[in-house]
């Protein structure tokens, strides 16, 4: 028998379950094991999922659910209540429909720039150079800032006396209003948006680079084949599962989009700014009356977009895969 | 012996306890106030507070400090979920008004209320209630002009007087601001709030009998002047350009910064520039700029309530009757510089801690001002819903200054977002 403190510990924490086995029988203990989890996932997750839907359903100011009347699916009419669906203006809730197509647009910019940048920096962090170490590090670094910070920072870059415009005029330039220019400030959150979260993709990208066998680059070298072949033929099928994942996780973080750029723009100007996080935010909890329904509404319709676009990804990917396999 | 002699402790201490229990049972009962601050009012607070539980030392006193935005976000939550504080200082005063506390039944003088708060005792009470004591004013404050002096001696531009109007205001500051190089003429804080005082100067009456009805032709007068003067540059976007939504924007640095002409904010800000600005640049506030209807300003303040969820309601009813009380409101005035709601110290005067001159100055236009303030303002201030009209006029605004609609989208806007806030309040 072994001794020593390890030992000790593992017998003391080995009799409540050996009594709980015996209790219970060893065929229902994987659900003991699985309890705390499905415990914290049921109270975080599950659970308002289920009260949001309830939300979604009912009307009134109330919070609490059982003063709430039942109104059915009239809070998901009126978000899309639209006499011409391409025109903002003939919408009922225009600012629902303004922060859809902002953030349209933020995900197509930001998905793509975020996955391609990622993808460059992984592929040169993955060869072998001096530093290799410290530039890996200062890539994941904006990762481990607080979204709030991310904001300030780039805040204090980007305002009119800011540093950037400091550069500018420097240079004989005349100040560029980056975040009072609703152009402007919509083109900055994506590339805050990109700097902040690009660290933890490439992260994802070159684990995939690495796992990739040399001696398949090797064999290509030896046959005398061009780096873009190696790049089509070797790394990118081999990535893909990869970057199925960057994609999803991409995707999903940008439309989720809220923290980092509300600091940083609040939304403006305008609506420039705002994203359907922001506008379920405000019309939930920023104004006076506290239209939950239709908070709940538009984030369920967000989640159904989300879901469809997640499995698009899925279902290509695994058409992906068997066409490779046919090959 | 020693048996008998734990039999007779033990005995003892059993006989001892029920006396006991009350005693620690007063000694744990604790009042908790949500607080904010904009200069050093939590700071005065706690050292009143401290007085209030050394002369009464069964009540403990809690006072957590938190940021304005949680007294605007985080409060109503806690409220409708019944986990509101025993007492909070809020300025959306009728916003929660269902939920606060009835203390008329608990105060000491009811008469001494019913005197001194007459003013503001309605501004607390929910719809349909004439007599209820639901708090009080921790001071009444008015949104007003605050001007760089300096610049203008600078310019060589005399102030504009008295009954100088808003358009006069925005030529005087445009030309200050051309000669010295301000980089903004007019900042007014990003808050409907703070628009209501000069659009109700222009003619707005935001209501149309006893209902909310927030476009008008005064209100389309003052919007109009500010998205011009949004296009001709004598307001900056970016004070309101920054930020969107119902977010509020104060253009507090910028004033310190001596960048500002004129600063449209309100009385609060005092302390906090005597501080910053100290005599850095001659400031101070001035009368607020006319219209053809009137010279107002937008009465406002924060309040003291209490919640009807408390578990101590009569150490609440003895918090807010020790805040209340002719000395202790006079000695808080004094030291945060606010005005004041209550009207036997409003009659003596509060002998305000204001050493500088810019200081003097700026409360004596303050006092001036709330005396000119629109019986629209009262009104405005004092309804339950003012909130939805303010938050309607400035996003709307805010859009049509950033090239997103048309003012006279804008305004349609206004209208079906108050139409459609009051009826989700269950307004009729």
């Amino acid at each position: 028998m072994s001794r020593g403190p390890a030992a000790l510990v593992s017998r003391a924490i080995d009799w409540p379950f050996e009594a709980l086995q015996r209790a219970l029988g060893a065929a229902r203990m994987p659900y003991v094991f699985v309890a705390p989890n499905l415990l914290v996932f049921g109270i975080f997750v599950a659970a308002p999922m289920i009260l949001n839907v309830w939300y979604a359903v009912t009307g009134g100011t109330q919070l609490m659910p059982g003063d709430r009347p039942f109104v059915g699916a009239a809070n998901f009419a009126e978000l899309l209540d639209c006499t011409n669906h391409f025109v903002v203006a003939t919408c009922k809730q225009d600012r629902f429909w303004r922060a859809v197509g902002n953030t349209a647009w933020f995900v197509v910019f930001q998905v793509v720039g975020l996955v391609l940048i990622s993808l460059v920096t992984a592929l040169i962090l993955n060869r072998r150079m001096p530093w290799r170490g410290f530039f890996r590090a200062v890539f994941f670094y904006p990762v481990l800032l607080s979204p709030v910070v991310v904001a300030l920072i780039w805040k204090w870059i980007l305002q009119p006396d800011g540093v950037l415009n400091a550069v500018v005029v420097a240079n004989g330039g005349t100040r560029i209003p980056f975040l009072l220019d609703p152009s402007w400030a919509f083109i900055w959150t994506i590339v805050v948006s990109i700097w902040a979260h690009m660290g933890f993709y490439t992260l994802i990208l070159l684990a995939g680079l690495q796992a990739i066998p040399s001696d398949l680059y090797e064999a290509a070298e030896m046959d005398g084949t061009a780096h873009v072949r190696v790049f089509w033929r070797i790394t990118m099928p081999l990535l893909m599962p990869n970057m199925m994942v960057v994609l999803v996780l991409a995707l999903i973080r940008a439309v989720q989009s809220f923290d980092e750029i509300f600091v940083l723009t609040g939304g403006g100007p305008g609506t420039a700014t705002q994203y359907i996080v922001q506008f379920i935010y405000e019309t939930a909890f920023a104004n006076q009356t506290h239209i939950l329904g239709l908070a709940a509404a538009a984030s369920m319709l967000v989640g159904g977009v989300l879901l469809v676009l997640t499995l698009l990804q899925l279902a290509a990917s695994a058409q992906a895969k068997r066409s490779e396999a046919k090959r | 012996m020693p048996m008998l002699f734990r039999r007779t402790l033990l005995a003892g201490i059993a006989a001892l306890l029920p006396a006991l229990m009350p005693l620690s049972a007063r000694a744990a009962t604790e009042v908790r106030i949500m607080w904010y601050s904009d200069g050093n009012e939590g700071e005065v607070a706690r050292d009143l507070l401290n007085r209030f539980e050394a002369a009464n030392p069964d009540v403990k006193v809690i006072l957590d400090n938190v940021p304005y935005k949680m007294i605007m976000e985080t409060l109503p939550q806690l409220v409708s979920s019944g986990q509101a504080p025993d007492m909070a200082r809020v300025t959306d005063l009728g916003g929660q008004a269902d939920a606060y506390l009835d203390i008329g039944p608990l105060v000491k003088d009811r008469a001494y209320w019913e005197k001194n708060y007459a003013t503001t005792l309605p501004w607390l009470r929910p719809a349909g209630n004439t007599t209820g004591i639901f708090g009080m004013m921790t001071g009444i404050t008015t949104t007003m002009p605050i001007v760089n002096e300096t610049l203008f001696q600078q310019a060589g531009i005399p102030l504009p007087g008295p009954k100088a109007t808003w358009q006069e205001w925005g030529v005087a500051t445009k030309a200050v601001a051309q000669k010295t190089g301000a980089a903004i003429p007019i900042a007014i804080d990003r808050s409907g709030h703070r628009v209501s005082g000069p659009a109700i100067s222009m003619g707005a009456k935001y209501f149309d009998g006893e209902n909310p009805a927030l476009v008008d032709d005064g209100l389309k007068t003052m919007t109009k002047l500010i998205y011009d003067w949004h296009r001709d540059g004598t307001m900056s976007k970016q004070i309101w350009g920054s930020v969107g939504g119902t977010a509020y924007r104060g253009a507090n640095e910028e004033f310190a910064n001596g960048q500002v002409v004129l600063y449209f904010s309100g009385v609060w800000q005092f302390p906090q520039f005597a501080k910053t600005i100290g005599d850095g640049f001659d400031w101070h506030g001035v009368p607020n700029p006319c219209g053809p209807a009137a010279c107002s300003g937008m009465p406002g303040g924060a309040a003291l309530v209490g919640y009807k969820s408390s578990k101590h309601p009569a150490e609440v009813a003895r918090v807010m009757d020790f805040m209340a009380s002719e000395p202790v409101m006079a000695e808080y005035l004094a030291r945060t510089l606010f005005l004041s709601a209550h009207a036997g110290i409003a009659s003596k005067g509060v002998n305000y801690d204001a050493k500088t001159p810019q200081l003097q100055k700026s409360l004596a236009a303050a006092q001036a001002n709330l005396l000119n303030l629109s019986p629209v303002a009262f009104r405005l201030q004092g309804y339950l819903r003012n909130r939805i009209m303010f938050n309607a006029l400035i996003v709307r605004l805010n859009q049509a200054i950033a090239g997103e609609m048309t003012l006279d989208e804008a305004w349609a806007r206004m209208t079906s977002d108050v139409a459609e806030g009051m009826k989700a309040a269950g307004v009729k």
